[in-house]
């Protein structure tokens, strides 16, 4: 024997260490509160650890192409009227700011109203439908509004089952409709993605081979990107791959010009294809019995929800918290909405705030130092089943990602998911305020917890011995 | 000098130390200047009776999971200071001794003892959490396919059957629950003795019984390489002996192992039988050591594992002579070790019928909570009840110092016999606390001494202190309960 790990009592670790055989210390501290007999139950659960397993490997095994672009309401079935927001589900009632402004800009480019301000009452009357994008497996930056007239970004997977995941196209940063900005400009741009930039992209990736993103996702990795709030190589690599394509799609020139300047003018513009690979990937590990991994990470502005393989569609929804970060001009943090958006889907897959180690050039952007981005992606493998082999960083000696993160882990550890994310205005109409970090509330992984316990107890109830 | 005082009591959520390290910390504090008394613990059921015998009152909404600090001063004047001396004590019982990186980029500890598995795939794990939550760490080692002594007790028994269920399915050998003692591959684990490698494997349900072998066998020039650990429930019927017969694989696999001893409270009896036959199947010999009413103390065993091995049983060394007993009526047994007070309870009960105890050998004898009664008495201050939020009575004799000197002050307590256990992780100088507590007592007092030559505390040293504090010192238990028993007035004649 030469090595021992030691959790609990010291001196017996000591007293192992005074025979000359090395010893690892867990810094071992209670779990969250409440949280010790589901732990238990859900630690001895002879499903738990194979349902993992599998759920781990469906994660891994997927590899997302871009394969189309076409309008929503072509690709989702979208009709007038239906709007798809981030996050849990919510009301009109208890929709935050941001959402409220997405929804009001996304009413006007529909033409349901003239003047976006008029549609707050007709969201008020229900006049209009809202739905989760998850729920339509579709992500959603920031406010996540989508709606029919919008492209949307298809995803499909190359190794199984032909599912497809979608996104919208990134609109670029500043006053934009995913931050809550409806004036004119935001509709302008809204209107030219419709007309130009959207039917462009179609010809471009009809005619090319299908975007290998999974693959730009491992290099743009390691060219500084951590995919949430630094998507600068990615775009860059999404560009070369279709610009053949595109300058031989008959796109009217000037028009090419100006998705030429807008694309590399936007340096998140492959947000929009990370997030719906990640959402693709973790759609493969959902709805496993017994498994503890989260498959979903997402909040609307009011409720920050997650989603566990082992616990189908349900969602655990605490309050969105208000990140920490840096401010854009004069703004501060009372002019911050709480939390919003899908893109923690970055996140739940190991990449985002989980690869902040890979992408130091952004660590100021979000208020910390390059120790801190090293220590917070050592920090998130305390909670995750295990790592991706192909998204590796290299600082880290090429360690792969931290992925799957698991309820039990975070209960335990009390360690929460980080997350790096933009910060919209509170106010409805203002746009982006800033950017830093923030985590999911805490009480999400015990109430997920909680339910697995339940089911395994279920389960142990129905099954002869 | 007046006689006010100030007393401070405070919660701190979310604080969380060890048993053993807030021990140290209490300690620290109780030596600072203008400290009456004080107790740094984790608001565990067991610490609040303690602290409110210590005459604090700790706020209702205390959890197991907050840190209380109490503290009765001479004046308020000094609680600032003792506050800080707190503070320090945290730091400094927190500061890890050595193998932690240096500055710069220092990479934070692992949390989970999965995320250390990780790091040092190769190991095994040694886990001695509280029992409630032992059975997660113990988890990740068995799906890590490493093995797992687990030292807590408290680990309710459903969760055992899951962990060793979940070991056979890869491989892993789960020591405990409630294991205290275990060499593995020469490398004490827990509470463990200084043993040369030699032909004996022990496969073991109980940790101080395991002691005691090591020591006897030591005594008489025979080494152990392997004493593994299963857990005293493992031969129930519940837990269906998983354990157990690991540990037989594994030692009948072992090449220098030429006679296991698997050493066992008496199995339920379907368990009992299959484990025979599964020991009928291995290569190498199995010598049965049950603990029992109706089975061989643990010194006969180890004189019968000599003889097997042909190695001549010496005399079970003592050191010193006990006072004669004067007066009194009661034999007052005062034990660390589980195993070794049920093994004093069966022989002296013999003698003596019926005593009482916190571990009785049958229900209708068992001791109120104050622990005392008019009966021949013995307690067993490991017993998990009284070690619940508190160090092990092998690491901390506070709880039973107090006993001895209560038992000691009552006029009748005849004889008083005690253990006292050695090796890696007991008390690094037993004597030290206890040869000054036994120096004015006029009872006879005997010790059964488990230990051996190559143990940190010194066995000869520690036999000459105890002896020359007027106690009677033992190797072999069985032979020091049998010497108390004999003193015992009313032994003779009346029963």
């Amino acid at each position: 024997m030469t090595h021992v790990v030691s959790s609990g009592i010291d001196l017996l670790a000591t007293a192992v260490e005074d025979q000359a055989v090395t010893v690892t210390r867990v810094d071992w501290r209670p779990p969250m509160p409440g949280t010790a007999a589901d732990l238990a139950t859900v630690a001895t659960d002879p499903l738990r650890a194979a349902a993992n397993q599998q759920a781990l490997a469906a994660f891994l095994g997927v590899t997302a192409r871009l394969v189309d672009v076409a309008p929503a309401s072509e690709v989702l079935g979208l009709e007038r009227g239906h709007f798809l927001h981030a996050g849990p589900p919510i009301g009109w009632d208890r929709a935050s700011g941001p959402l409220r402004g997405g929804l009001m800009a996304a009413a006007a480019f529909e033409g349901l109203v003239d003047d976006p301000e008029d549609a707050a009452a007709l969201f008020e009357s229900g006049s209009f439908t809202l739905e989760p994008c998850h729920h339509h497996h579709a992500v959603g930056p920031m406010a996540g509004v989508v709606s029919p007239s919008m492209w949307m970004f298809v995803l499909a997977d190359d190794t199984a089952g032909g599912r497809r995941t979608f996104c919208s196209l990134n609109e670029g940063l500043g006053k934009v409709l995913r931050y809550g900005a409806y004036d004119d400009t935001v509709l302008t741009r809204l209107r030219w993605m419709r007309d130009v930039l959207g039917p462009a992209l179609q010809r471009a990736v009809r005619g090319t081979e299908s975007v290998d993103v999974t693959g730009i996702l491992t290099q743009m990795l390691q060219m500084g990107d951590e995919a949430h709030n630094r998507n600068r190589a990615g775009t860059l690599m999404l560009l070369r791959d279709l610009s053949p394509a595109l300058v031989g799609s008959g796109v009217d020139t000037a028009d090419l010009a100006q998705v030429f300047r807008f694309i590399g003018g936007n340096d998140h513009f492959f947000l929009n294809l990370a997030m719906p690979a990640c959402k693709l990937a973790l759609d493969a590990a959902r709805d496993i019995p017994g498994s503890t991994m989260v498959v979903a990470m997402a909040r609307n502005g009011t409720d920050f929800g997650i989603q566990v393989s082992g616990t189908g569609d349900d969602w655990f929804t605490g309050p969105a918290q208000v990140p920490e970060g840096l401010f854009l001009g004069d703004y501060g943090p009372e002019d911050a909405n709480p939390d919003i958006g899908d893109s923690a889907i970055t996140e739940t897959a190991g990449i985002g705030g989980f690869a902040m180690a890979t992408a130091p050039a952004i660590v100021r952007l979000v208020g910390g130092s390059v120790p801190d981005a090293l220590a917070a992606t050592r920090r998130m493998h305390e909670i995750c089943l295990g790592e991706n082999p192909r998204w590796s960083i290299p600082v880290l000696e090429f360690q792969g990602v931290p992925s799957g993160i698991d309820v039990t882990r975070v209960c335990r550890t009390t360690i929460l998911p980080q997350i790096n994310t933009g910060m919209a205005g509170r106010v409805a109409g203002t746009g982006q305020v800033g950017a830093g970090l923030v985590t999911p509330p805490a009480e999400v992984f015990p109430a997920a917890l909680a339910r697995l316990a339940e089911l395994s107890r279920q389960r142990a109830a129905t099954t002869p011995s | 000098m007046t006689t006010t005082s100030h007393t401070h009591v405070e919660l701190r959520p979310g604080a969380y130390a060890d048993s053993v390290t807030l021990l140290q910390v209490s300690r620290q504090v109780q030596g600072l200047a203008g400290v009456q008394a004080a107790q740094v613990a984790m608001a565990t059921a067991l610490n609040l009776d303690v602290l409110t015998e210590m005459g604090f009152q700790v706020p209702g909404e205390a959890t197991a999971n907050d840190l209380v600090v109490a503290v009765r001063l001479d004046g308020e004047e000094h609680l600032a200071d003792v506050l800080d001396g707190v503070a320090q004590a945290l730091v400094d019982a927190a500061r890890v001794p050595s193998g932690a990186g240096g500055a710069g980029d220092a990479v934070a500890p692992p949390r989970t003892t999965g995320a250390a598995l990780r790091r040092e795939p190769d190991s095994m794990a040694l886990v001695s959490v509280p029992g409630d939550l032992a059975v997660l760490e113990a988890m990740d080692a068995v799906e890590a396919g490493r093995d797992v002594m687990v030292f807590s007790d408290n680990m309710p028994v459903e969760q055992e059957v899951a962990l060793k269920r979940a070991a056979a399915g890869t491989g892993s050998l789960v020591m405990g629950p409630d294991c205290g003692t275990a060499v593995v591959g020469g490398i004490g684990l827990g509470f463990a003795n200084v043993v040369e490698p030699g032909p004996v494997g022990i496969v073991a349900a109980s940790g101080t019984g395991t002691q005691q072998l090591l020591a006897l066998l030591a005594h008489a020039g025979v080494g152990v390489f392997s004493a593994l650990g299963v857990g005293g429930r493992d031969l129930s019927s519940a837990v269906g002996g998983a354990s157990t017969r690991e540990a037989l694989r594994r030692l009948d696999e072992d090449p220098s192992v030429e006679l296991i001893v698997l050493l066992s409270k008496p199995p339920a009896p379907e368990v009992a039988a299959a484990i025979r036959s599964y020991a009928d199947t291995l290569a190498t010999p199995v010598t049965i050591a049950l603990l029992g009413p109706d089975a061989p103390d643990i010194t006969a065993s180890a004189e019968a594992v000599l003889t097997r091995l042909g190695v001549a049983v010496p005399e079970w060394p003592v050191h010193g002579a006990a006072h004669p007993a004067a007066v009194g009526r009661w034999l007052r047994g005062l034990f660390v070790g589980g195993t070794l007070c049920d093994e004093a309870m069966l022989i002296a009960s013999r003698r003596l019928g019926p005593l009482r105890s916190n571990i009785p050998l049958a229900p209708d004898q068992a001791l109120p909570s104050s622990l005392t009664a008019d009966a021949h008495t013995f307690v067993d201050f490991g017993d998990d009840a009284l070690t619940v939020g508190r160090a092990h009575p092998m690491i901390d004799p506070t709880l039973r110092l107090d006993h001895l000197a209560r038992a000691a002050a009552d006029p009748q307590t005849a004889v008083i016999l005690l253990d006292v256990v050695l090796g890696h992780g007991a008390d690094d100088d037993p004597a030290a606390s206890l040869a000054p507590a036994l120096e004015p007592i006029r009872t006879p007092v005997i010790v059964s001494l488990v230990g051996t030559a190559g143990d940190p505390q010194g066995l000869d040293r520690q036999a000459r202190a105890l002896a020359a504090a007027g106690a009677e010192v033992h190797l072999s238990n069985a032979s020091a309960t049998r010497r108390a028993v004999e003193l015992v007035p009313t032994y003779h004649g009346e029963r």
